[in-house]
């Protein structure tokens, strides 16, 4: 059984529609998958995220979660499903207790019912349990939002953007909370724009203004790139951007960290015995250009080359 | 002494009993793309309000563009330009209406503000929505426009706060772009970033952990120092203590 389906879901906002937030998505999640939707803000995650938690409407198409329907069945599903917004939703002038509590009790259960569930989690909280949500941390906000929306031992958690403002150490903790989660056998769909985060998921649609993109496991999407690509460092990273885009052979070049990944025009196909010939033309035209400290690769795509590739593209 | 734009020693802010910035000191000259690190609640943005005028030190000495921040704040502000993902242009005006209204907070006059009007929409090939709300443009278009606007009075300091945080990988790689094309001019660009590969691509960065500089190098040299191949794992061995 497919835990989520959705089904050429549209939404516009604003006077006739003027901006669309999604374009006629598909796709399904099964039981007990973490599903990842990348995008940048504006692409729409927000919006699907909502329409599946039963806050706001489609404007045409369908979606169930566990064959139930997000706007006749709202009622039944709103008691399976935990949802974590993007901004920070509790109150918080109650305590990290009062909030856990409260979210219980709406949920007709009580904090001991599911504690299991939560209590890797809550026992990082424990320590500040009589303190003001609001005055907590960032990470912490995070750890409590999830706790509330896991309270009730929901089947799906949909959780929008829980990384976001939130520094690198407590967003890995954050993800291993998720692994262990799915081991409980919850299905997990969650939004973020950093690309990186898409290893971490077991399937990934990317979306960009309001329309899929490409939708695969993460190795399937970087399997999909088409051009061979070419990590390349100088001892002046602007420069030798500019001058990469002006190469002959090159279709784009972006930074990508300490190299900046340069893309060539032709396709994959028969490559593999050019590509050392490649990189010594490269280093004779870097070095023609003056540029030292030159390194040359041969450069795996990841999945933020995909996304840069068929935005570029469109 | 006049190539370091901004020189502290031992700058501290405490508020009550809590030491939110505790005796940083550090320098950044002229030209130079620093990043500026650190986990929710280092005290990264304490530090830049004080370097931007925005808040009294406690101790210590802050010089910002020639200034001491500690008795001329005002002075500061106006050396200095200012951009954060939170907050940057007037969603309900339209672009040409932010230009006037930033050149003139800027004390710009009427055709100074022209002119700069049409160079800033030239260059970022905006023309044909000049009079568009700004509430209207893609998010990396009015990330772009920010930052120029920020710049609009010629400082020579740049502050900028998580300027990419969202922005598709396509549109952040632009803003970048620009970035450089203001180092290149002499400006020198103090940022913050959850990115970790955008620190890859500062000259120097300063790594801040519970109100003190823990480390502060070139990316190359902090991933030698801490034996790590990338800058996030920089940043976890740090962050982590």
């Amino acid at each position: 059984m497919q835990a989520i389906v959705v089904e050429q879901i549209t939404k516009s906002y604003g006077a006739k529609g003027a901006v669309k937030a999604l374009d006629g998505i598909s796709l399904s999640v099964a039981k007990g998958e973490l599903f990842g939707i990348i995008g940048p803000d504006g692409a729409g995650k927000t919006s699907l995220l909502r329409i599946l938690a039963t806050l706001i409407l489609p404007d045409a198409g369908e979606a169930y979660l566990q064959d139930l329907h997000v706007v006749r069945d709202y009622k039944r599903l709103r008691s399976l499903l935990g949802y974590m917004p993007g901004r920070f939703s509790l109150y918080q002038d109650l305590s990290v207790q009062e909030n856990l509590s409260f979210f219980a009790a709406v949920f007709g259960t009580r904090i001991e019912d599911n504690y299991d569930l939560i209590k890797d989690i809550y026992v990082q909280l424990e320590p500040f349990k009589n303190r003001r949500a609001g005055a907590l941390s960032g990470g912490m906000k995070q750890k409590l939002a999830l706790c509330c929306a896991l309270i009730h031992k929901p089947e799906v958690l949909l959780l929008d953007e829980p990384g976001t403002g939130v520094d690198p150490v407590s967003r890995k903790e954050f993800w291993d909370m998720l692994q262990r989660l799915k081991s409980w056998g919850i299905t997990i769909l969650v939004s973020t724009p950093n690309m990186d985060e898409a290893e971490l998921c077991d399937r990934v649609a990317l979306l960009h203004n309001g329309r899929i993109l490409a939708m695969d496991t993460p190795a399937g999407i970087r399997g999909s790139y088409e051009r061979p690509l070419f990590a390349v460092r100088s001892d002046e990273m602007y420069r030798l951007i500019q001058d990469l885009r002006q190469w002959p052979g090159a279709y784009s070049c972006y930074a990508f960290g300490e190299y900046a990944h340069l893309a060539l025009q032709q396709s994959l196909q028969g490559f593999d015995t050019q590509a050392d010939s490649v990189m010594v033309e490269l280093q004779q035209y870097l070095e023609s250009r003056h540029h030292t400290g030159i390194e040359v690769l041969r450069a795996e795509p990841g999945v933020e080359d995909c996304f840069i590739a068929s935005t570029k593209d469109r | 002494m006049e190539e370091h734009v901004i020189f502290t020693d031992k700058l501290t802010k405490t508020f009550g009993s809590f030491t939110a910035v505790d005796q940083i000191s550090f320098s950044v000259a002229a030209g130079e793309i620093f990043g500026f690190l650190g986990a929710n609640g280092a005290g990264k943005t304490t530090a830049l309000r004080m370097l931007s005028g925005l808040l009294k030190p406690t101790s210590g000495i802050a010089m910002v563009a020639g200034v001491d921040v500690m008795r001329h704040p005002e002075q500061v502000k106006r050396r200095i330009g200012y951009m954060s993902q939170k907050f940057s242009l007037y969603e309900d005006l339209t672009i040409r209406e932010n230009i006037r209204f930033y050149g003139g907070i800027y004390g710009l006059s009427v055709q100074t503000i022209r002119e700069k009007t049409k160079k800033l929409v030239d260059k970022l090939e905006l023309g044909a929505h000049v009079d568009a709300l700004v509430l209207r443009l893609p998010l990396g278009w009015r990330q772009k426009l920010a930052l120029s606007v920020a710049m609009l009075h010629e400082p020579r300091i740049v502050f900028l706060d998580e300027p990419t945080s969202g922005v598709d990988p396509l549109t952040r790689r632009q803003f970048w772009d620009l970035i450089y094309q203001a180092a290149a001019d002499g400006v020198t660009l103090m940022v913050t970033t959850h990115y970790m590969e955008e620190a890859e691509y500062c000259n120097r960065v300063s790594m801040m952990v519970d109100g003190k500089i823990e480390a502060l190098d070139t990316p190359g040299q902090l991933k030698k120092i801490y034996n790590a191949t990338s800058m996030d794992e920089v940043f976890r061995k740090l962050a982590r203590g």
